[in-house]
């Protein structure tokens, strides 16, 4: 047993000191450190909401609409008098939330899909991957636009259709992966002691697609963000009121000229949190990809 | 097939020809007239010959026009604010790609990094917003020569211009009129950089990563012993080599661009088919979004020929071949 033990400790070796030596290169990026602080901090800021905005989503200061920012009202107050500070913090929770949601979806539809489309090949390869291409040839905003049009304009349709325009990029990726591994000889081995097809494909092969699974899904966190406040701005999603960060720019762009600070906050924080998980997704892919590391 | 998949899976196909004033008879007539009573694969047969006679429906969010008509009207401002958007694109990101790489790890790289990093984050219509704010707005209050806030081109421009191709910037110099180039240019820059930023990004880290790799053979070691100097070596020698991949990135982004029209134009109020597919979308028309769709895949395969092009222009190897 204190054997087996032993030579358990020396398989994984190698993958110890190739996740410390990934860290060090990460701790070596001072723009991954950024990233990682400004992801850090919204998702701070969306977990206690609550505590860290001054005033409800919904509160409304009627005698002080459109006030420049000031002490009382750090980012200032909106058309209708609610506090855009309070707001974006609010808002966090929305985009933050909804974005997480959506990811969670396309990866998990993505990994299913790519890997049942690389493992087995021929005609179930054939069928998937013609869907996908239909979906990818379609412009992806238009794509998702249609899709929330028909199914109704609310925020879980939204998701649904972002879902449904994101997974086919991220299936090529994971199927990739796993027609690169399918031929190598531990999966001959792993069929060979009697390992069935799910075994082989979720335990075996799977994890070499967990680096670049989780860079795409990075990108992908930024990318959903954007892609959901652009087609609020259009008049999908949130409704009348709501505290999100697409919405709200939209609101802001009739006062553009007299009150810009409206729409400036809440693209600021579209902007800074996009930006966070792009420098994260941007570093990771460096370390994490042996070509780029040199 | 793309199209007619997702335009029966997503909406009601009739709904294109019907107003609230619409009766059951006349439901039932346009069904009939459509073939839409018969089964999905007689459907899509009709379907296809209508799209090869050129009949792609009529565009209720334009009064019931004909969509070819309106794609006609409407697209060649797409198409003139999209190349200008590629424009920018190719140069702001290739120089910034050829410095990128060169000063690897310094205080530049660093720099354009954020830069180019900033155009992938940032929101496409917030941008378009701001700088609105700044060089419409302010520079007006500040009495500067302030930038354009919408549209093409200056309705009052006299004498009125009168375009030919619907490309404005080649219809002022056919008609040789300065005044009108430069004004249609004036409005042409925010747009256009708001489009284009987002693949700056893109051009950029393609640039720097072929360029690296390019810097490191063997034939540019050899160029440097010579003596050559690094300008030469870098602008002469390995440019090319590194400009392939480039040209790639581009023609996708290219195709991109047109996804990414329906925000910009709607931002800058640019009549071209993004801001109709938006509209379009919006009152569920979907023979517009169909109309849009075709375009930008009719687009997207003529970008790539192009890039095939310029690949045979740039490497011999493929040239011969």
């Amino acid at each position: 047993m204190a054997k087996k033990q032993s030579s358990l400790a020396e398989d994984l070796q190698p993958r110890i000191r190739e996740i410390r030596f990934s860290l060090h290169l990460l701790k070596q990026n001072p723009l991954v450190i950024l990233g990682f602080a400004i992801t850090a901090l919204m998702m701070f800021t969306a977990v206690f909401a609550p505590w860290i905005a001054p005033y409800g989503a919904e509160e409304r200061f009627w005698q002080a609409n459109l006030q420049p920012p000031s002490w009382q009202h750090l980012f200032g107050t909106d058309e209708i008098g609610g506090d855009i500070f309070s707001r974006v913090v609010w808002a966090t929770r929305v985009d933050l939330g909804l974005a997480l949601l959506v990811v969670i979806g396309i990866e998990v539809t993505a990994v299913l899909v790519g890997s049942i489309s690389g493992y087995l090949g021929g005609k179930v390869d054939e069928v998937l991957m013609r869907i996908t291409d239909m979906l990818l040839a379609f412009p992806g905003l238009i794509l998702a636009m249609a899709v929330a049009a028909a199914l109704g304009r609310n925020l879980t349709n939204l998701a649904i259709a972002l879902m449904i325009v994101g997974w086919p990029g991220d299936a090529r990726l994971i199927r990739g992966v796993i027609l690169g591994e399918r031929s190598k000889l531990y999966v001959e081995a792993a069929r060979s002691v009697g390992a069935g097809r799910p075994r082989i494909i979720f335990l075996h092969v799977l994890p070499n697609a967990i680096y670049p699974l989780l860079v795409s899904a990075t990108l992908d966190l930024g990318g959903t963000i954007l892609a959901f406040a652009g087609l609020s701005f259009l008049g999908f999603g949130a409704g009348s009121g709501a505290a999100e960060w697409g919405y709200m720019i939209s609101l802001g762009r009739n006062y553009l000229y007299a009150s810009p600070w409206v729409a400036t906050f809440p693209g600021l924080a579209i902007f800074f949190t996009v930006m966070g998980f792009n420098l994260v997704g941007d570093g990771l892919r460096d370390v994490l990809d042996p070509r780029l590391r040199r | 097939m793309i199209v007619f998949g997702i335009s029966h899976m997503v909406g009601d196909p009739v709904a294109a020809y019907v107003s609230e004033r619409t009766s059951e008879d006349q439901i039932k007539q346009v069904i009939r007239q459509r073939g839409l009573d018969q089964p999905l694969y007689v459907q899509y047969v009709i379907y296809l010959g209508d799209l090869l006679k050129g009949d792609w429906g009529l565009t209720r969010s334009m009064g019931d026009r004909p969509v070819t008509d309106v794609i006609r009207e409407f697209f060649p401002a797409t198409l003139e604010l999209t190349m200008a958007a590629l424009v920018m694109m190719l140069v702001i990101g290739i120089p910034l790609g050829i410095l990128s790489a060169t000063r690897k790890d310094k205080m530049v790289d660093h720099l354009s990094r954020i830069f180019a990093l900033s155009g992938v984050s940032m929101p496409v219509f917030w941008l378009g917003l701001l700088l609105l704010l700044v060089f419409y707005y302010y520079f007006q209050i500040l009495g500067l020569p302030n930038l354009p806030g919408s549209g093409r081109i200056d309705p009052f421009i006299y004498p009125p211009f009168k375009p030919i191709t619907g490309l404005y910037l080649i219809d002022s110099i056919l008609e040789g009129r300065l005044d009108v180039f430069l004004d249609v240019l004036a409005h042409l820059i925010l747009p256009a950089f708001v489009l284009g930023y987002h693949g700056v990004a893109l051009i950029t880290r393609m640039m720097r990563s072929s360029m690296l790799e390019v810097l490191r053979q063997d034939y540019i070691t050899l160029a440097r012993s010579k003596g050559l100097s690094e300008k030469v070596v870098i602008y002469r020698h390995a440019l090319k080599n590194a400009m392939i991949p480039t040209i790639t990135v581009a023609g996708l982004a290219f195709g991109s661009l047109l996804t990414g029209s329906p925000l910009t134009e709607t931002v800058f109020a640019w009549p071209g088919i993004g801001r109709w597919a938006a509209g379009a979308i919006l009152t569920t028309d979907f023979s517009a979004i169909t109309g849009f769709t075709i375009v930008a895949a009719l687009v997207y395969v003529f970008a790539n020929l192009i890039v095939d092009l310029v690949y045979a222009a740039l490497d011999p190897r493929i040239r011969f071949q």
